[in-house]
């Protein structure tokens, strides 16, 4: 059996064009848009709600990460964001009666340097401390973890340690934009794939719902759950955001034939490294440091990731480099997301996910789900308004996404 | 690959440079020092199309430029 096709998940979809006013209004069929969605129908009965997306469901960045759930982070209010999400994922099948290839594999962050092993230290005992349960460990415990790696480093890199997340995981990520769908389609919300958003109705300052080439939809509340086009969306509402958007690029290996158990990322050398349920290894690094909108790959980077991957295990020189592809993330300049008013009645927004939106999938949906259903923030997303700027109290955490 | 035009040395591979940033501008829109200062800090255009930066040449003359480049497609414009 291939249990990719063959468990394709049932979509009930609903047919015929938009009604003309919904209560809920949600920009982006990604994963954050209908995880809302879903939430807004199972936890507050609303269900009065629409959801477009310019292409199909989870064709943007959902379809575009590299899967790792983790709840590692920099800051106390991050960490438990993170680590309601990551708990949540490991509900998520139970929840949903949908298999989304949940697989708890541990997280390995490695140090190289005296210094990078002082800040790996750090974020163990901040991690522990805060409730995501990490531990400091050494070169011998790495390579009973995992023992393709090379400890030398290829003599230049050799590894000093390593922060151990025990709950990192991965899922796939279609599989968990399919579950959302279908349980948000299941309970009456309208999901519309192939229907863009080509502007915002507006009454006076309050915007009032969106236009589309199927018709004008008004709406109590606008969700922008858009990953890439964030900026132009907030823009014609006159809403001004702290982000800038760049490529992050990626690629998968044809198989490899055995097991790699962990997710191994590396702080000196900036890449991460897991395997995919295909077998294929699959491998990132920093994103692209000039702003752009374009999904396309780039030789250079393949040749500089590969480069830093075989150093610390020698075997992927065997494998070649099957598929690559590039998801265009929105970076907010203190590298947390924004959540939650925009300042502007009727539009809310749930942006800022630069390299770390796949793993809170769960929790953002279920809190901005209460925002909308209560007209209040939940304490868990409070810290991360818009209005965290002007009233300077960014939450700056640059050093946690491993991909900077 | 991509190839960047340098103002001294000519047509060089895209690895040789550095991205400095994009000219940041505050809205005349925006009036109260205050919020000139917060938007300044932290808010970014964004622009999706065509921009004005500042680049490196970093393994080359080792001089910063001003390039125009189209984030569609990150075509340089000259």
């Amino acid at each position: 059996m291939n249990e990719f096709v063959e468990t394709l998940l049932d979509l009930p979809w609903q047919v015929g064009d938009p009604k003309p006013a919904y209560d809920v209004v949600i920009i982006g069929a990604g994963g954050h848009g209908l995880a809302t969605a879903y939430y807004l129908a199972t936890r507050h009965g609303i269900t009065n709600v629409c959801v477009l997306d310019a292409n199909y469901i989870g064709s943007g960045n959902s379809g575009r990460n590299t899967t790792i759930i983790r709840s590692n982070y920099g800051i106390p209010e991050s960490v438990a964001f993170y680590q309601h999400s990551l708990e949540m994922y490991q509900q998520l099948e139970a929840e949903t009666g949908s298999w989304i290839m949940h697989s708890t594999k541990g997280q390995i962050w490695l140090a190289h340097s005296v210094s990078t092993a002082r800040t790996e230290r750090t974020r163990a005992l901040m991690n522990e401390a805060c409730g995501a349960k990490t531990d400091y460990i050494g070169p011998d415990e790495i390579k009973r973890l995992c023992p393709q790696i090379d400890l030398t480093g290829g003599g230049r890199y050799p590894v000093q340690g390593a922060s151990y997340h025990h709950e990192g995981a991965t899922a796939r990520h279609d599989r968990v934009v399919w579950t959302y769908a279908q349980g948000a389609l299941r309970n009456g919300v309208h999901v519309f794939q192939h229907t863009p958003v080509t502007g915002l109705l507006k009454d006076g300052d309050r915007v009032t719902g969106v236009q589309t080439p199927k018709g004008n939809i008004s709406a109590g509340v606008v969700l922008s759950a858009v990953g890439g086009h964030v900026s132009t969306v907030a823009g014609w509402a006159g809403v001004r955001l702290p982000i800038r958007t760049h490529a992050l690029q990626a690629f998968v290996t044809n198989a490899y034939a055995q097991e790699f158990a962990p997710i191994v990322s590396s702080n000196d050398l900036v890449f991460y490294i897991s395997q995919t349920p295909r077998g294929q290894m699959l491998i990132g690094a920093e994103y692209d440091r000039q702003a752009s909108y374009r999904t396309s790959t780039s030789y250079s980077y393949l040749q500089a990731c590969s480069a830093k991957a075989t150093t610390l295990f020698p075997f992927l020189s065997k494998l070649r480099i099957l598929r690559s592809w590039a998801g265009i993330c929105d970076v907010s300049t203190d590298f947390s997301p924004i959540l939650g008013h925009t300042g502007v009645d009727g539009l809310m927004i749930s942006t800022g996910w630069g390299t770390w939106g796949f793993k809170a999938i769960p929790a953002a949906g279920e809190q901005l789900a209460e925002l909308i259903a209560t007209g209040t923030p939940p304490p868990l997303i409070a810290p991360f308004g818009l209005d965290r700027f002007s009233k300077e109290a960014a939450m700056a955490d640059p050093s946690s996404a491993g991909t900077r | 690959m991509l190839w960047i035009e340098c103002p001294n040395c000519g047509s060089r591979p895209f690895e040789e440079y550095r991205y400095g940033s994009v000219f940041p501008v505050t809205p005349d829109s925006i009036t109260d020092p205050d919020a000139r200062n917060i938007d300044h800090a932290w808010m970014q255009d964004n622009i999706q199309g065509v921009t004005q930066e500042r680049w490196f040449h970093e393994s080359g003359c080792r001089r910063w430029f001003t390039a125009t480049r189209d984030t569609t497609t990150d075509v340089f414009l000259d």
